[in-house]
């Protein structure tokens, strides 16, 4: 019942035929939904077993290791957590492809496609008069981020986001003058109050300046580079290491039952930020850290990034 | 560290025997789902004197919206992983008073008023590991009813029979004891040792 019903685009048809490029984006956007519900990405998948294997904490282990066979049964295509998200979108859009007009409408219908025959948890509730649509869309639902780049390319990063871990994450409004150590003392403290709420182990994005929108914005974003990423401007790499080490020496631990890994990784970026104010933004994701990419190229050719056709 | 495996209807004697780091796993028909929304409403037709669709007294109550689909005209879970349970510490102490439910799962613990009502009415609390949703799936075998629908897929009344739905990890119990209030204070007490890290001085 849950087998891959969705028939691959070839990565290296002939393309004598123009395909239908609303058909192509959308079959994409199912894929990726369906791809992000069921199989973490792989740094993420290494870095949960990397922490079973050098866990000491008992419960800890139990918990790690109920994750790890979680994501074994979930794999065939069973969403591995219950709450598949609220639907977000990251595009990056060439400024030359072909096709802008098609990829809003593609995305929710196929938002709408895989939350029928994944299935999805129907996540989208009316916050005034109530009432869940039943499909994930709605309301400004699914939320895209728009980017415009220099190429012909259009990139989709699916990033369904639980409720769980996105209630604990914060914006803090800090005074200059508390600097850095502030900042760091914001995310660390924040930690320590929703302990394992978010279903540790966490990944945590922080981002400081800007604006409190802008601060946020950055924060969310830096919870989809990989795990192995480090910052290129060493300042901030050294940030990212202090959090981490820091959050790691709490004990909180996998779902806050005690044990080594609290977080699998903490990535910190910036903007420039106004004289009086210094805006921090700290995103969280839980363990569940589900996102798939693919890049469709002007003439629809379909590369996933994240989830890759071979082996899958 | 004991491990139980229990068959519901459970008995305040049972629940009461279960302590902080017990495992259960637990079979039966009398597993329920509740999040936010149920609770109110059980609450609501509670001091309206009407009767809620299902017997609370002695179930398995667990935090959780699951993902569900309907198969052949029966329903089945899919995937179904505890929601935090810390949005319910509003109304769950009533719910126990006034309906007994004897086994909570959920995860990330409850405060102060659940862990009373465990201690006066005979229950207990477990977390279920957060995420783990395709794992829980398998021990909820069958969907017996789709209660108040109305509330949506996952705020709505799920009746169950589980087999073996475990491991389930006891962390709060009825003697007043919760994993969650030890794991407080066992982090502050590392916090100036954090704080060491990133140059706060305590």
């Amino acid at each position: 019942m849950f087998g891959d019903k969705f028939v691959p685009i070839n990565n290296c048809s002939e393309a004598d035929q123009m395909e239908d490029p609303y058909q192509v984006i959308h079959d994409t956007t199912f894929r990726l939904l369906k791809k992000a519900a069921t199989v973490l990405p792989k740094d993420v998948e290494e870095a949960l077993k990397a922490a079973h294997e050098r866990e000491t904490n008992e419960t800890a282990k139990t918990q790690l290791s109920a994750i790890l066979t979680n994501m074994e049964i979930a794999e065939p295509g069973i969403p591995m957590c219950q709450d598949t998200g609220i639907m977000i979108f990251y595009i990056k859009v060439g400024d030359k492809f072909p096709f802008i007009g098609e990829i809003k409408n593609a995305l929710t219908e196929g938002t709408r496609k895989a939350t029928a025959e994944v299935p999805l948890r129907p996540n989208a509730v009316n916050p005034i008069v109530g009432g869940n649509s039943g499909d994930n869309t709605g309301v400004k639902i699914p939320w895209i981020n728009w980017e415009i780049v220099e190429g012909d390319s259009l990139e989709i990063t699916a990033f369904p986001k639980g409720g769980g871990s996105e209630n604990v994450c914060i914006v803090g409004m800090l005074k200059p003058g508390v600097g850095l150590t502030g900042v760091k003392k914001l995310v660390v403290d924040n930690a320590m109050k929703y302990m394992g709420a978010a279903c540790a182990p966490n990944i945590i994005g922080v981002g400081i300046g800007g604006g409190s929108d802008i601060a946020i914005k950055i924060a969310k974003q830096q919870l989809m580079r990989p795990l192995n990423d480090k910052h290129p401007e060493p300042e901030v790499a050294k940030i990212e290491e202090e959090i981490m080490e820091a959050i790691n020496t709490t004990g909180i631990g996998p779902m806050g039952l005690g044990g080594d890994t609290t977080v699998l990784g903490v990535k910190v970026d910036y903007a420039m930020r106004h004289p009086a104010s210094l805006p921090v933004g700290v995103a969280v994701q839980c363990w569940a850290a589900r996102q798939s990419k693919a890049i469709i190229s002007k003439d629809l050719k379909v590369t996933y990034v994240t989830h890759p056709l071979e082996g899958n | 560290m004991t491990e139980y495996h229990l068959t519901t209807p459970i008995t305040e004697e049972d629940a009461r025997k279960l302590k902080v780091g017990d495992i259960v796993y637990v079979s039966g028909e009398h597993v329920y789902t509740a999040r936010d929304e149920a609770h109110e409403r059980a609450l609501k037709m509670f001091e309206k004197g009407e009767k809620p669709p299902v017997d609370f007294e002695g179930s398995v109550v667990y935090h959780v919206g699951p993902v569900a689909w309907q198969k052949n005209g029966k329903w089945m879970i899919v995937s179904a992983g505890p929601t935090t349970s810390g949005r319910m510490e509003l109304f769950e102490d009533e719910f126990l008073r006034k309906y007994k439910a004897r086994i909570l799962v959920g995860k990330g613990g409850m405060g102060q008023k659940t862990l009373a009502a465990l201690k006066e009415v005979g229950a207990v609390y477990t977390s279920y590991t957060g995420g783990c949703g395709a794992l829980a799936a398998k021990g909820l075998k069958e969907v017996r009813a789709y209660e108040w629908q109305d509330l949506g897929m996952p705020e709505a009344l799920w009746v169950i029979t589980a087999e073996e739905f475990g491991p389930l990890l006891v962390t709060m119990d009825s003697h007043g004891n919760s994993m969650h209030d030890e794991m407080d204070a066992k982090v502050a007490a590392r916090k100036a040792e954090v704080y060491s890290k990133i140059g706060v001085k305590v």
